[in-house]
């Protein structure tokens, strides 16, 4: 982790499990990080400037509210054409994020992968025949692999 | 799980923003929602209690942090399932783990500090659980940076594209 000081790790080890529930609560991060309680706050707002940290929210598990569907739709793209597809496949604005993986013949032979929320099944797979139709004849074949529970989600996990 | 009130949405609403590096920092949601902060944080103990939130606090960017990263998929026989989620999840290198409707029907991304250690991580998986462990390692990255909401109908669509995407499918 060449990017974070023995401090900043010590901060992320601290919060990694979230955020003491306490009307203050910095002093019990400061407590838990052995550092001040001045470092805590000035170097979470720097942590923050840099982008290390995206924000202090909440993860909302979105099975519990309406966004219930969940699908890693996955296509079989020309290798010549897969990175200008995957630009626009990239783009759209209802796919979150557009990656291009290797094929594990013959157990996988997708090598597009774009993902795609909804509030149901039927909304995704409309969004799916809208990747369809930009992939066009470049894609020999495509599949969507609905997520059925979540089993785990901790994120980066740091030793302290 | 209990219904959400009222407060509860505008709650989540607030806390999906996210809050300020400042003293006292439920001080002003419980303002704005015109009731006290003891009271605020009592009902977002509530909400990671009853598994409405998933986790509150930092969302760290991980590829900021210079850490390497993998997408993995098992084929996992029914009968084994929970017993293989649980040596996987035992392992704290697997930052998340979706069971999905495929053959394919594990999908975990390793999360590592130095990137040697991922393929010690799948080799110890698979000497775990006696089964195959495919690497899908990410080859490029197709992304424009702003979302704006589908639809109006589902206000936390882009808030769960940031949270759970980005993250989630490193």
């Amino acid at each position: 982790m060449t990017r974070l000081d023995p401090a900043d790790r010590a901060l992320v080890a601290a919060l990694q499990d979230g955020l003491p529930l306490d009307a203050d609560p910095w002093p019990v991060v400061a407590e838990r990080a052995g550092l001040p309680v001045e470092t805590v706050m000035a170097r979470l707002t720097a942590m923050q400037e840099t982008g290390i940290i995206r924000r202090i929210a909440a993860l909302p598990n979105h099975y519990r509210l309406s966004l219930n569907a969940n699908g890693m739709t996955v296509w079989d793209v020309d290798d010549d054409t897969v990175d200008a597809l995957g630009e626009k496949i990239g783009a759209l604005e209802f796919v979150s994020h557009c990656y291009r993986r290797p094929r594990r013949l013959p157990d996988w032979r997708y090598n597009l992968f774009a993902m795609v929320h909804g509030i149901d099944r039927a909304e995704v797979e409309a969004k799916a025949a809208e990747i369809a139709r930009l992939l066009g004849l470049a894609s020999r074949a495509g599949d969507i692999l609905y997520s059925v529970r979540i089993l785990k989600k901790t994120g980066l996990r740091i030793a302290a | 799980m209990d219904p959400l009130d009222r407060i509860d949405r505008q709650l989540l609403q607030r806390l999906q923003d996210g809050i300020a590096v400042e003293q006292r920092p439920f001080r002003a949601i419980a303002r704005d929602l015109g009731v006290s902060e003891e009271i605020v944080i009592a009902r977002i103990q509530r909400l990671l209690d009853n598994g409405t939130l998933t986790r509150f606090g930092p969302l760290f960017n991980a590829d900021k942090m210079g850490g390497a990263f993998c997408l993995c998929a098992m084929a996992v026989p029914a009968a084994r399932f929970e017993a293989v989620a649980g040596m996987v999840n035992g392992f704290p290198e697997v930052a998340h783990n979706y069971e999905r409707a495929h053959r394919l029907n594990m999908w975990f991304v390793l999360a590592c500090e130095e990137p040697d250690r991922i393929e010690t991580a799948v080799v110890e998986i698979e000497a775990a659980t006696g089964l195959a462990v495919l690497r899908f390692p990410k080859e490029a990255e197709f992304f424009v940076g702003l979302r704006v909401p589908t639809h109006a109908s589902s206000p936390d669509t882009a808030e769960a594209r940031q949270a759970e995407g980005r993250e989630a499918f490193i």
